[in-house]
């Protein structure tokens, strides 16, 4: 038998999802035996058979992918559960298993198939999107680039208002409704609860969980999620700040991009002034500016030959 | 013998693999380490606190990379953007050498993120050495594999693992991470002696050993990483060292982590046989 034959079909045995009680199933993927489609592949010795040798590594694969999901969205799980979310990861990982070489970016396709798949998130839709958002924001914020930070002698500029200013790309800009960066951040305080706790501990942890899920209301939040020595952040920004960022990051110049910001906005036109300048200085302060993506500069140098 | 073209001629000692636990007490300590092992993918990433460690370890320790997911022996081509990652960060730690397992994992762009045994075929040996020749010259620096530990083998196998390593190390013309706890895990799971394997391996091509615990089930071993080295193992490590020399050597301890001072501690029990190699190499 070819190598890429061979590795075909004991991989679609070891990443075939396992039964309730976290065995390998009787039937393999299309519809024979397992004991049969196993013994094919896999030798048996005088302890294992062949369905046993090859269950160890369908076993291996589940415990380490559902592990990996499961650290990396912890406010998911507190929102749909605990069973909800487990058997929502073995849906999501059996029809977007890993496509890359690290399992950090097991769940970027989590949001997507989310949206596709609302049934998994039941009557908590809104609330279970914004907190997979969210947490997929935490894992680009935690190791995204960090690109050069602008000096503010480099915002000296003549023509400022015509500039366009890069916006780094460990920062997440995020529209939520609901505030689920403050239910986040308690259920990750929850799990720095040492292993050894007792089941008590546990219980009165999941019941707070489930109180916190329960109480949190409709709200709707900007927030920059950020890194600031080497930590990540939950910032929360007003809507003006908001749009001005994502104006920015999209290639706008200032000049542009403070006219969206302030389309619709609540701030006085008295205000205005004081509002840009010291969000300005914040987010410098905070080195969140660098050069913009050459991307958007090549499409504004494109647009501009053309006008 | 030990410093060889494998290796990149370095005489590394005893090591331990860099781990999120100990990164505190390494940075404020400063402990006497000979060099860290890194699992490359961990730090195959744009930016933030892994890599500014990573930099960090860089000022005052030798650093050699160890990869988990490269997949010499998966049917497939080489992902590229691991190939430039991985490269990215050669230039970073300037490790001596790299190595991966001599496994499969991956199949059209799908990871298990584990890793699977090779079926001990030539035609296997043929592609895995194909491929393991064309990531060392993209990486340009040596590449060794390493034999993991199993727990199935396949109908079709024409030769024993130890057979099937030599043939893709000899195709390959590149080293061997001989780790000492698969043979001994492997061994017990598929009946064979494992000093048998040790002293099949082509001493010459030996570019770093590694050593670690595991866990012992009723019905076979797992390769575990979360617990001392248990004699059986120290002695094959002794008869791999009597025969390729004072070696590289590396403890593996990736779950329940301990503090670094046992860890390391438990690295340096090594150190008894190292000692009695320098009094002569025996084959």
């Amino acid at each position: 038998m070819r190598l890429a034959a061979l590795q075909k079909a004991v991989a679609r045995a070891v990443m075939q999802p396992l039964t309730r009680n976290e065995h390998m199933r009787r039937v393999a993927p299309g519809g024979d035996r397992m004991h049969a489609y196993a013994a094919r592949y896999i030798k048996p010795n005088d302890r294992l058979s062949s369905f046993e040798r090859l269950e160890i590594y369908n076993r291996q694969y589940w415990f380490r992918v559902l592990g990996g999901l499961a650290e990396d969205f912890p406010g998911l799980r507190a929102v749909l559960g605990g069973q909800r979310f487990e058997s929502m990861c073995k849906a999501y990982l059996t029809e977007c298993p890993s496509r890359s070489f690290t399992l950090r970016n097991l769940g970027a396709r989590l949001e997507t198939w989310l949206r596709q798949n609302p049934n998994w998130m039941s009557d908590r839709r809104v609330l279970a999107l914004d907190m997979v958002r969210l947490e997929w924001a935490d894992i680009e914020a935690f190791d995204g680039q960090a690109k050069p930070a602008l000096r503010s002698e480099d915002l000296r500029e003549i023509d400022v208002l015509n500039l366009q200013l890069g916006i780094q790309p460990y920062v997440q800009l995020l529209e939520l409704l609901y505030p689920v960066d403050d239910l986040l951040l308690e259920v990750k305080h929850g799990d720095d609860t040492p292993d050894f706790a007792s089941n008590a501990v546990q219980e009165r942890r999941k019941r707070s969980r489930v109180r916190a899920v329960a109480k949190l209301k409709p709200a709707q939040v900007f927030l920059a999620v950020h890194r600031l020595d080497f930590s990540v952040y939950f910032r929360h920004i007003e809507p003006e700040e908001f749009a001005l960022l994502s104006a920015l990051r999209s290639g706008k110049t200032i000049e542009r991009a403070i006219e969206l910001a302030f389309r619709k906005s609540a701030v006085s036109a008295a205000d205005r002034a004081t509002f840009i300048q010291h969000s300005f200085q914040t987010w410098a302060t905070l080195g969140w500016f660098c050069q913009p993506d050459k991307r958007c500069a090549v499409r504004k140098a494109a647009r501009k030959e053309y006008s | 013998m030990p410093a060889n073209k494998f290796n990149n001629f370095t005489d590394y000692g005893i090591g331990i693999g860099l781990r999120a636990p100990h990164y505190d007490h390494i940075l404020t300590r400063k402990p006497v380490v000979d060099w860290f092992e890194i699992i490359s993918e961990n730090f195959m990433i744009d930016g933030g606190r892994p890599l500014h460690v990573l930099d960090q370890i860089l000022e005052q320790y030798r650093v050699v990379q160890h990869g988990v997911s490269m997949y010499f022996g998966s049917a497939g081509r080489a992902d590229r953007e691991h190939l430039r990652r991985l490269k990215d960060l050669v230039k970073r730690t300037g490790t001596p050498w790299v190595s991966d397992h001599l496994c499969w994992g991956s199949v059209d762009g799908r990871y298990t993120h584990d890793l699977l045994p090779m079926p001990y075929t030539f035609e296997a040996a043929k592609l895995t050495a194909q491929k393991i020749r064309e990531v060392r010259d993209f990486l340009e620096v040596p590449v060794a594999v390493e034999n993991v530990s199993s727990y199935a083998e396949y109908h079709v196998s024409e030769m024993t693992e130890w057979e099937f390593l030599n043939e893709v190390v000899e195709r390959a013309d590149c080293g061997i991470l001989l780790d000492v706890n698969n043979i001994y895990v492997s061994s017990r799971n598929h009946n064979f002696d494992p000093l048998t394997y040790i002293n099949s391996v082509p001493a010459d091509r030996v570019a770093q050993i590694h050593i670690a615990g595991h866990s012992k089930f009723e019905k076979y071993i797992l390769d575990t990483h979360d617990h001392p080295v248990i004699d059986p193992v120290w002695k094959l490590y002794d008869r791999a060292i009597r025969r390729a020399g004072h070696t590289a050597t590396l403890l593996e301890w990736d779950d329940s982590i301990p503090s670094f001072q046992e860890v390391h501690d438990e690295a340096l029990k090594a150190n008894r046989f190292l000692a009695e190699t320098q009094l002569g190499v025996a084959v």
